[in-house]
C-alpha cells in the first residue's frame, strides 16, 4: 500500500531489535574484557578480541566455575537434562495422548484428568514437598532425580490430544481396514502425520529442561550434577571477588544452544507455540 | 468370489432407529447399488458390513460365515471412501502396499501387485508421488487402486464419486463398473445420485428411513416402481404424480394416487390443455413445465426445440400410468 | 470433542497411559498431598510430635501482615510485569506485521529472547545495572543502588521480568494479527478510517481472545516462572523488597524451616493456579476462529 519506506515502523522494530540485543553486546563486552578493568568500573562497550581465549579457556580449563570445573561439564549436564526431559515428555504423552483419544476404557476421564492435573501444580508450588519424595526414593544427585520430577506435565499430553482428535475418521477407518492394529497404527499413521508438533515441542520442552534453576538448585549438591545455569548463579556469590569476565563468558557458553535451537527450528516453533498455547 | 448375506440388521443410535431390520443377499461378483436421501441409513449400512460400527440386532454372513462382530482388520473387505482416506505423508505406492505389508508379505511381492493394480488403473507414472500432488479423479483412483491391490472377498463404496465435479463424475463412474465387471468382486456400493445408481447397478437397492423400499434391477424399479418414494427418486425429471378425480383421470380405483412419466407425456391435437409457464431447454431435449386446467402441474420432456406456444394439448395414455395407494404409497 | 473412531480393547490403553500416570501421581499428586498434609499440621518445638490443626496454619497466615505485604507486593509485580511485557508485545507485533522489508528478520530477532533462561535474565541485568560495574548503573548516579533501595529493585525485576517475556507475547500476537481478515482492513480504509481508527476498531476488538489468554499465561509466568530471575536478582531483598509469593514459599520452608506455613502458602497457590488455568481453558477455546 505504501511506497515510500515505514519509518515509524523501523523505528520502532529496530529500537526493540536494540534492547534485546543491548544485553547480549554488553555480555560479549564483559565475556572479553580484563576481570581487574571491570572491577574498576572500567568496561568498555567494544568487545576486546585479546582476550577472546576465554571461551576456549572456560569451556576446557579449569578454574572458572565456583569449583573449578571446566565448563564443558556443566554445559553436558544441562544437555542431557534438557534432552532427557524433551525426549521423555514427548514419548510418554504421545502414549498417553493415544490412549485417551483412540480407545475406551474404564477411569479414561480419571486418568485424563489426572493428568490435566498437573497443569496447576508448577514446581515452585509443589518445591519443598518435591524434595522431600526424592529424597525419599533415594534418587537425590542422580539424574532420574533431576529430570523425572520434571517430565510428567501436562502440555504436551493436551497438545497431542488436541491433534489426535483431529485426525480424520476416513484416515483411521482405511488403516482399520487395511488391517492395522492399533500400534502399527501408531507407528504407521499418526507418527507421521504429527511430525510438525513434535518440532515445535522440542523446542519448547529443550529450552524448558535446560532453563531450570530451582529445582536443580534443591536435587543436586553434587558438583558432578551442576547444571549451567545453576553454575552460572552460583559464581554470583557476593562472598568473593566475583569474576565477571568469565561469568560473561560462561553466560555466553550457556544460551548459544537453546537461541541455536529456537533459530534452527523457528518455523515449526512458532507455528507450534500457537497450537500448544501454554 | 464372494457372497454377502444381511439378516434382520438392525441399527439404534440412542433412541433413533437408524436402520430397522433389513434383509438383503448379493449374489458372488454382484453390484448392488444402496441408493437415498442423506440420513437414510445407507451409509450406516455399509460401515455395519465393514465393521466400523456394530449392529444393534441382526447377523451378517460372507461367504456363509458370520461376521457380525468380526475385527474389520480381519474381515478381507476392502472399502473406497468418499473423501478417499489415502494416507497424506505416504506416495501413492507406499498407499497402495500399506495392506500388503502388514499382511508381511513380501517386498517382490507386493511390488508385483502394486505395478499390476497401477496398470489397470492408470497409475503407473504416480506412484512415487504424495496425494497433494494429485488431481481428484487421480485420488479416487489411487483408492481404488488400494482396495483393488487387496484382491479382497468384498468391494464396498462410499459415495466415491460425490466430491468429483459432474464431468469427471461421469467418466470414473464407467471406469468403476468395467473395473468391477472385470474383476468379478462382489460389491456394495452407495450413493445419492439416482443416476449413478441406475448405471451401475446389477440390482439396486432403495433406501428410505432405515428400509429398504424395493429391491430389484435397475429397469425394473424404473418401470415397475413398488411406492410412491422409490417413484418420485428414480428417474429425472421426476415422475408426475397426480390426483386422479381432480385430473378427470377414470378407470382407476378411488383413495390412489397416480404417476406418469414426463417421457410418456404424449403432444396430441385435441386432448387435456396444458398451460406452460416455463420451458427449459436441454439440447437434446426440452422440459416443458405447465398447468392442468383443475390447477395440478405436470412436467413433460419430449426430443427437440422449445415450443413457441403457451399452450398444449397432451394425452396421458392409461397403460402407462403408475396407480399408488394414497395412504401407504404402495403400488396397486 | 472426543473422536468418533477408536479401537477396541483396554489393557492396551491402560499400559500406555501408565508412565504419566505413574509420574503424576509419585512427583505430582504425592507433594501435593504432602503439602496439604503439612499444612494442616504443626510440629513441637522439639521436632518430636505433629499435631493436626486444622486451617490454624491458614488463619496464621492470613492474619500475618508480612504476608500480606507479599500478597500486594505480588500483584503490584504481575500487573506491572504483565502489561509491560503485552503492551511491547503488541506493539512490536503490530509493526512487524506492517513493515514488509526485513519482515524476516525483525521476526527472528524478536523471537530469539524466548531461549534466555529467567536466571540469566538476572545474571545479565545485575551486570548491567550494578551500581560499581554495570555499563548502565554506574551512570545511574549516587543514589542508584538497588541492594539498598527496595523499590529500586522491584523497578529493576519488573523490568527484566518484562523483557524477557515479550518475546513469548510477540509470538502469539503475530500470529492473532495473522487472522485478522485483510477483506476487513481493506473495506474500513475504503470507508477512510486511518491506520489508528481501524486497529482501534477492528484490529484490537479482534484481539481480545489472544489478549485475554496472554493475560493469564504472562500472570502465571509473573507470579511462579520469575522465581530464579528474582532470587538470583537480589534474593527476594533488600529487606523483602522483591519477595513475591513463590520467594516466600522457598524462604520460609527452605531456609526458614517453617514447614507448616511454607505448605499452607503452597496451598494457596496451588489454588491460585487453578483459578488462573480454569481461565486460560475458558479463553483457549475462544482463541482463534477455527
Amino acid at each position: 500500500m505504501k511506497s515510500k519506506p515505514d519509518y515509524l515502523a523501523h523505528g520502532i522494530l529496530l529500537l526493540g531489535v536494540a534492547l534485546f540485543i543491548l544485553p547480549m553486546w554488553v555480555m560479549l563486552a564483559g565475556a572479553t574484557e580484563d576481570a581487574g578493568a571491570i572491577a574498576r568500573g572500567g568496561l568498555s562497550l567494544m568487545p576486546d578480541f585479546r582476550h577472546i581465549g576465554i571461551f576456549w579457556q572456560a569451556l576446557f580449563a579449569g578454574g572458572t566455575s565456583r569449583e573449578g570445573d571446566p565448563v564443558w561439564h556443566m554445559l553436558l549436564v544441562s544437555f542431557v537434562m534438557a534432552v532427557a526431559i524433551a525426549v521423555g515428555k514427548i514419548f510418554i504423552s504421545v502414549l498417553s495422548a493415544f490412549a485417551v483419544v483412540f480407545f475406551r476404557f474404564p477411569f479414561r476421564k480419571l486418568a485424563f484428568w489426572t493428568i490435566f492435573l498437573t497443569l496447576m501444580l508448577p514446581i515452585e508450588v509443589r518445591i519443598i514437598p518435591s524434595y522431600a519424595v526424592v529424597s525419599t526414593l533415594g534418587m537425590v544427585n542422580n539424574f532420574s532425580g533431576l529430570t523425572l520430577p520434571l517430565m510428567a506435565s501436562a502440555t504436551a499430553t493436551l497438545l497431542f490430544r488436541q491433534v489426535f482428535t483431529a485426525l480424520p475418521d476416513e484416515l483411521v477407518e482405511a488403516a482399520r481396514l487395511d488391517g492395522a492394529r492399533p500400534l502399527q497404527f501408531l507407528r504407521d499413521m499418526v507418527l507421521p502425520v504429527s511430525r510438525a508438533n513434535f518440532a515445535a515441542l522440542f523446542v519448547i520442552l529443550f529450552v524448558y529442561g535446560w532453563n531450570q534453576y530451582l529445582w536443580p538448585l534443591l536435587a543436586t549438591s553434587n558438583p558432578a550434577y551442576t547444571t549451567v545455569v545453576l553454575g552460572i548463579v552460583q559464581m554470583m556469590a557476593p562472598d568473593q571477588m566475583t569474576p565477571w569476565n568469565q561469568i560473561m563468558a560462561i553466560t555466553t557458553l550457556a544460551l548459544l544452544p537453546p537461541i541455536a535451537v529456537v533459530l534452527l527450528l523457528q518455523r515449526a516453533f512458532v507455528r507450534g507455540l500457537a497450537e500448544v498455547d501454554k | 468370489m464372494s457372497t454377502l448375506e444381511l439378516r434382520g440388521l438392525r441399527k439404534d443410535f440412542g433412541a433413533t432407529k437408524v436402520l430397522q431390520s433389513i434383509d438383503l443377499t448379493l449374489a458372488s461378483g454382484e453390484m448392488l447399488v444402496i441408493v437415498g436421501v442423506s440420513g437414510c441409513g445407507k451409509s450406516t449400512l455399509l460401515r455395519l458390513v465393514a465393521g466400523l460400527e456394530t449392529p444393534s440386532d441382526g447377523k451378517i454372513l460372507l461367504d456363509g460365515v458370520d461376521i457380525t462382530r468380526q475385527d474389520p482388520a480381519k474381515r478381507d473387505i476392502a472399502m473406497v471412501f468418499q473423501n478417499y482416506a489415502l494416507y497424506p505423508h505416504m506416495t501413492v505406492a507406499q498407499n497402495m502396499s500399506y495392506a500388503l505389508k502388514l499382511r508381511g508379505e513380501t517386498q517382490s511381492e507386493i511390488t508385483r501387485k502394486v505395478a499390476e493394480a497401477a496398470a489397470q488403473l492408470g497409475l503407473s507414472d504416480l506412484l512415487a508421488r504424495h496425494p497433494r500432488d494429485l488431481s481428484g479423479g487421480q485420488r479416487q483412483r489411487v483408492a481404488m487402486g488400494r482396495a483393488i491391490v487387496r484382491q479382497p472377498k468384498m468391494f464396498l463404496f462410499d459415495e466415491p464419486l460425490s466430491n468429483l465435479d459432474a464431468k469427471l463424475r461421469v467418466t470414473m463412474r464407467a471406469e468403476i463398473r468395467r473395473l468391477q465387471q472385470r474383476l468379478k468382486v462382489t460389491s456394495l456400493y452407495v450413493t445419492h445420485d439416482q443416476l449413478e445408481a441406475m448405471t451401475m447397478a446389477d440390482r439396486l437397492i432403495v433406501m428410505e428411513a432405515g428400509r429398504v423400499s424395493q429391491i430389484a434391477t435397475p429397469m425394473e424399479v424404473f418401470e415397475r416402481p413398488a411406492n410412491l418414494f422409490v417413484a418420485g427418486f428414480i428417474g429425472a425429471p421426476a415422475m408426475n404424480i397426480l390426483q386422479p378425480e381432480r385430473a378427470g383421470i377414470s378407470d382407476v380405483p378411488v383413495k390412489t394416487l397416480v404417476g406418469i412419466r414426463p417421457e410418456h407425456i404424449k403432444v396430441v391435437d385435441h386432448g387435456r390443455t396444458l398451460t406452460i409457464d416455463l420451458v427449459e431447454p436441454l439440447g437434446a431435449e426440452t422440459l416443458i413445465h405447465g398447468t392442468l386446467p383443475c390447477g395440478q402441474r405436470l412436467t413433460l420432456k419430449r426430443p427437440g426445440g422449445p415450443p413457441d406456444v403457451s399452450e398444449l394439448q397432451i394425452d396421458l395414455p392409461n397403460n402407462l400410468l403408475h396407480v399408488f395407494d394414497a395412504a401407504s404409497g404402495a403400488r396397486r | 470433542m472426543d473422536r468418533r473412531t477408536i479401537f477396541s480393547g483396554w489393557a492396551l490403553p491402560l499400559a500406555l497411559v501408565t508412565p504419566q500416570l505413574a509420574l503424576t501421581c509419585i512427583f505430582f499428586l504425592w507433594p501435593a498431598a504432602r503439602a496439604l498434609q503439612e499444612a494442616v499440621t504443626a510440629t513441637d518445638p522439639f521436632g518430636t510430635a505433629t499435631i493436626f490443626v486444622g486451617l490454624a496454619n491458614f488463619a496464621a497466615l492470613f492474619a500475618d501482615p508480612l504476608y500480606w505485604a507479599a500478597i500486594w507486593r505480588t500483584v503490584f509485580f504481575c500487573a506491572a510485569v504483565s502489561g509491560i511485557a503485552m503492551a511491547l508485545g503488541l506493539l512490536f507485533a503490530v509493526f512487524a506485521e506492517r513493515v514488509i522489508a526485513g519482515r524476516h528478520w525483525y521476526r527472528t530477532l524478536l523471537i530469539w529472547p524466548y531461549a534466555v533462561a529467567p536466571a540469566l535474565t538476572a545474571v545479565l541485568f545485575v551486570f548491567l545495572f550494578d551500581p560499581a560495574i554495570g555499563l548502565i548503573g554506574r551512570h545511574l548516579g549516587a543514589r542508584w543502588n538497588y541492594a539498598l533501595n527496595g523499590n529500586q529493585a522491584m523497578g529493576l525485576a519488573i523490568f527484566a521480568s518484562a523483557w524477557k517475556q515479550v518475546s513469548y507475547n510477540f509470538i502469539f500476537y503475530v500470529a492473532a494479527l495473522q487472522t485478522v481478515p485483510r477483506s476487513l482492513i481493506e473495506a474500513a480504509t475504503l470507508d477512510g478510517a486511518n491506520a489508528r481508527k481501524r486497529f482501534q476498531s477492528i484490529v484490537w476488538p479482534m484481539l481480545f481472545p489472544t489478549t485475554m489468554f496472554l493475560l493469564v499465561v504472562n500472570l502465571v509466568y509473573a507470579a511462579f516462572d520469575t522465581f530464579s530471575l528474582i532470587y538470583a536478582m537480589t534474593g527476594g531483598g533488600p529487606a523483602g523488597a522483591t519477595e513475591t509469593l513463590v520467594v516466600k514459599v522457598y524462604e520460609d520452608g527452605y531456609v526458614g524451616n517453617d514447614l507448616g506455613g511454607s505448605s499452607a502458602q503452597s496451598v494457596v497457590l496451588m489454588l491460585l493456579v487453578m483459578a488462573l488455568v480454569a481461565l486460560q481453558f475458558r479463553f483457549l477455546g475462544r482463541k482463534t476462529p477455527t
